[in-house]
């Protein structure tokens, strides 16, 4: 090919030095990603917060949440920071240890939808044909799945749904429209001519969908899981306060569901209430602010930047220069 | 393991034939599309009808036609992207399919190798050029992990990025087209290959980057014996890069032979309207096309005739009739018309 | 002076970007006078398209003309109402865009499209509207049976030629047309050429031409200019421009097209990729590609300078050689 000297001498240490430099980059993007975010901003320390507030509930704890810790319907004061409930529970240990049950179910049923549209939309996109018409096929049948009249039929049959229930039949219900615009999008970069070059190159066609396609999906993916998790999330909630979950066990929902048969509300107990609603509103926003700032970065034509401020007047002063203002 | 492009025995074999080997041969080749279906039957189009060529080692061909010319289409059969009608493909002199029993299709795909037209498409956003240029390396066994470093900075060094190290760590959206295009062409020659196919490699690119790839592609050919055939719209590009032309109109090979000949004198009605219709600087004012205004019909398989016949300025009735035989109007210069 | 039709006087655009402010268009003066083809060539980012948006003050954010003006028969179009504008578009001035399908909406028929911009600018009924479309479509040679038709279900050819007759439906005294050809078929390009020779022999209206393709413009402009990174750098009549050439960037860009019939030779483009606006360098634009570079040119940027009558040509060197 040419007759040039190699000069370089390869050796170990190079690659301990390129994962170092890889590592470096990753970290890097990672930063990066926050700058000039606003949403992803606070997203991300809202979302940090609350997981790191469900991580250390037992040491955060100032009670155990499930004895009877004080007179009911306590209001807020210094030794029971949000109140306590109609059994005399303490509020902010349950809140606490509710974030644990909660997102654990949003989170899970999240991985198992995501990796099902995943599976399913990839397959779909890329091979298209037969395979196509059959997974659309039952991508159509699970979209029309009424997920929440199935839950209430099953707990009506069964007495009451324990949350790992409830995270399977969330998963598995909830990945068709997700697989929908995973398959478009991956029909999108099927035709482009990286794709087709890397066929022509002679490369598997399992490595094309894991290491060409699956990388360029990675925003749509992720958005998809997130949006995910705030559905489980609220569906979660839903059954709980309908009574349909675990009573016994502590979740936001199942705190929903005590405060409303308590009328903790009518009685002027109103922290019974209202601080599991609130862990979900904040934790759904989070969320979702963090979805908005991932569309953010791979649209960029999003961002309104500081560079939108910098154009605003920069207008002004030009318009002032033409005696328009 | 074949490490490096061996360029000695290529210049000696050049040498000492007078006309070079065929490396691809194909003959009436036929590709018909199907487009919608009306009572259960399929409806086709004929994309490719009875296209026949040679290409020859260390030559280049270029492949001129408008949209719909079934240009793209032929690249894309030899590719092997497309499975063919009917019709005859020898690589090496042997029949395709007997050669890819013997060989495997990997090592076909490595010996006829592809590029595209669009420089943003052609390379994947989330993967650095090193990537690109190395995964043909090992998909071929050209290199293990410690030589195909190596490799890759010597490639990005022939396609003439400099400096090849720092390019190699880059991705593809911190390069201009004409790099990507660049880096295509070394993802292309990563395996080693006879032949390229250049699928419109230039006309999505800046003018004044476009003579730099020409250029380029040219010093492959002659340097290192890759054959090309250059797929393009530019009858003025395809004169300057190849020795060979071939001109086409929906589906069909009208005019086809040396370039010159066929540039400077070219005898079939519809190369003579492509030529008429170039722009020139120095003419200035209404040029007369010498045919009718019409729109590119969409041709079947059982349509008949020849394609220019409803535009052509020398039409006869048997034109409508039936497609011409080739006609040898001078050494190296063949046409297909009844009305020379 | 004042003859002129369209006079733009030091116009600079810039883009406010995340990653900087790039000058698109840097004090760019030039003149069109009534009937004339003013062609202006150049590569990507050169901010031909930029120039051509700003005449008629189509840019949004994040885009802004921070300076100049663009005098229409004497009156500064940068300085219009709402009301002068809505008038001044289309009246006076239209545009027909590269790709007909980014200009034509697909979901309503060619008819509509054109009675649309007949009634939003004339006080006419629909029905008298809809028989100036039909003329329209017979001036750009279609049928008026197309009326009807949506845009898919014609060929390129015609959305061009239904994009022409849209931009004469005022017969506005100039058209500025950005890259019109380009994505046609060359012999479908030469028949629209041919019309377009025939439509300005019979309304005289003056062409701004904006395209890549030097030799198209070698042949329908009366003058060129020629824009790179931003800068006018060359203008003057057409056939100077090709035949003897001043500035370094034209001479190389001419030297990039192959021709038919010229001498098969060996031809080199200009060396390097095209200038990134957010990283220009210091001097002339083009000191990082040019072959005729001195040391002046990396610490000074050459302004335009009269060669001879109406041609100019911004170029250290020409200096030099004078």
């Amino acid at each position: 090919m040419s007759n040039l000297t190699n000069t370089e001498v390869s050796d170990g240490t190079d690659n301990h030095s390129e994962f170092k430099q890889k590592l470096k980059n990753g970290f890097n993007k990672f930063i990066a990603f926050f700058q000039g975010n606003p949403p992803g901003i606070i997203g991300g320390i809202l979302i940090t917060m609350i997981l790191l507030g469900a991580l250390f509930a037992p040491v955060l704890s100032s009670h155990d949440p499930e004895k009877r810790v004080a007179r009911p319907h306590v209001a807020p004061n210094a030794e029971h920071v949000l109140g306590t409930t109609r059994s005399g529970r303490d509020v902010y240990s349950q809140v606490l240890q509710g974030a644990r049950k909660t997102l654990s179910v949003a989170l899970f049923a999240g991985i198992i939808a995501t990796t099902i549209a995943v599976a399913v939309g990839v397959t779909s996109g890329y091979f298209g044909g037969k395979i196509d018409e059959w997974m659309n096929f039952i991508t159509n049948v699970f979209l029309v799945f009424p997920q929440l009249p199935l839950l209430i039929v099953l707990a009506a049959f069964l007495g009451q749904v324990g949350s790992m229930v409830i995270t399977i039949l969330l998963g598995v219900t909830s990945w068709p429209w997700g697989a929908r615009v995973i398959r478009s999008q991956t029909m999108a970069i099927r035709s482009k001519e990286f794709i087709i070059a890397a066929e022509v190159m002679g490369e598997s066609k399992v490595r094309i969908i894991l290491v060409e396609i699956l990388p360029n999906l990675i925003s749509i993916v992720f958005g998809g899981f997130l949006g995910t998790v705030i559905y489980a999330m609220g569906a979660e909630a839903g059954l709980g306060i309908l009574g349909l979950g675990d009573a016994t066990e502590v979740s936001w929902g199942s705190m929903l569901y005590w405060a409303q048969t308590s009328s903790s509300l009518y009685t002027g107990a109103w922290w019974e209430m209202i601080v599991p609603a609130t862990a979900l509103a904040l934790t759904g926003g989070a969320l979702a602010l963090l979805n908005m700032s991932i569309d953010q970065v791979s649209n960029p034509k999003l961002k309104t930047g500081p560079h939108m401020k910098l154009w605003k007047k920069l207008k002004h002063d030009a318009d002032k220069r033409r005696g328009l203002v | 393991m074949n490490a490096t492009l061996d360029t000695t025995t290529v210049e000696a074999t050049v040498e000492a034939t007078d006309t070079p080997e065929v490396i691809l041969s194909i003959k009436n080749l036929v590709k018909d599309f199907p487009i919608g279906q009306s009572n259960n039957k399929k409806n086709f189009m004929r994309a490719v009808n009875d296209v026949s060529f040679d290409l020859r080692k260390g030559e280049a061909l270029a492949i001129v036609g408008e949209s719909g010319s079934g240009k793209s289409t032929g690249a894309r059969i030899l590719s092997r992207i497309y499975e063919k009608t009917s019709g005859d493909i020898s690589f090496k002199g042997q029949p395709l399919q007997e050669y890819i029993k013997e060989n495997g299709s990997l090592e076909y795909a490595r010996q006829v190798q592809m590029i595209f037209q669009d420089p943003f498409g052609s390379l994947n956003p989330v993967h650095s050029i090193y990537h690109h240029i190395a995964r043909p390396l090992l998909i071929h066994k050209r290199g293990d992990k410690v030589t195909v470093k190596k490799l890759v900075h010597e490639l990005l060094e022939l396609v003439g990025l400099f400096p090849a190290a720092e390019t190699a760590e880059k991705f593809p959206h911190e390069l201009s087209g004409g790099q990507r295009q660049r880096v295509a062409i070394a993802r292309a020659l990563a395996v080693d290959p006879e032949v390229i196919l250049a699928d419109e490699p230039i006309s999505m690119l800046d003018v004044s980057v476009r003579l730099g790839i020409l250029n380029l592609m040219a010093d492959l050919r002659d340097k290192h014996g890759i054959s090309f055939m250059y797929i393009t719209h530019d009858i003025a590009t395809a004169r300057y890069f190849a020795e060979k032309t071939a001109v086409m109109y929906v589906g069909h090979m009208v005019e086809w032979g040396n370039s010159d000949k066929v540039t400077q004198t070219p005898k079939h009605p519809y190369t003579q309207l492509l030529l008429s219709a170039v722009p020139e600087a120095g003419n200035s004012g209404r040029r007369e096309l010498g045919a009718k205004k019409g729109e590119i019909p969409l041709w079947r398989p059982d349509t008949k005739g020849c394609p220019f016949a409803s535009r052509c300025p020398r039409a006869l009735d048997k034109c409508s009739d039936s497609f011409p035989e080739v006609t040898q109007v001078a050494e190296d210069h063949f046409i297909r018309c009844f009305n020379i | 002076m004042s003859k002129a039709l369209l006079e733009i006087k030091n116009l600079c655009v810039d883009y406010v970007s995340p990653n900087g402010i790039a000058r698109a268009v840097n004090n760019v003066s030039l003149e069109i006078a009534p009937g004339e083809t003013l062609g202006i060539a150049g590569e990507s980012g050169c901010g031909k398209s930029t120039l051509a948006f700003a005449i008629a003050r189509l840019h949004k954010s994040p885009a802004l003309i921070s300076e100049g003006k663009v005098l229409y028969e004497g009156r500064d179009v940068l300085t219009m109402s709402e009301k002068e504008l809505r008038a001044f578009r289309w009246n006076d001035v239209s545009v027909v865009f590269q790709s007909a399908m980014n200009s034509l909406n697909p979901v309503i028929t060619i008819g509509e499209q054109l009675t649309d911009v007949i009634v939003a600018h004339k006080r006419i009924t629909y029905k008298e509207a809809t028989l100036k479309a039909v003329e329209l479509l017979a001036i750009v040679g279609l049928h008026g049976d197309r009326l009807g038709s949506f845009p898919h279900q014609l060929s390129g050819g015609m959305r061009q030629r239904v994009v022409i007759a849209i931009a004469l439906a005022l017969e506005p005294k100039l058209i500025i047309m950005d890259e019109p050809t380009t994505a046609l078929d060359v012999v479908v390009e030469r028949e629209i050429l041919n019309e377009l020779y025939d439509l300005k022999e019979k309304f005289g209206f003056s062409i701004l031409f904006i395209s890549h393709d030097l030799s198209l413009m070698g042949e329908i402009a009366d003058r060129i200019g020629v824009m790179y990174a931003g800068n006018l750098i060359e203008i003057g009549d057409a056939k100077t421009v090709f035949s003897n050439p001043s500035h370094p960037y034209t001479k190389g860009l001419i030297a990039s097209f192959p021709t038919i019939h010229g001498p098969k030779v060996r031809l080199y483009g200009i060396p390097g990729d095209p200038v990134n606006l957010l990283r220009l360098p210091k001097g002339c634009n083009f000191s990082t590609r040019c072959t005729e570079c001195v040391d002046i040119c990396k610490t000074d940027e050459p302004a335009l300078i009269d060669l001879h009558l109406d041609y100019q040509a911004a170029c250290h060197q020409i200096v030099r050689n004078k």
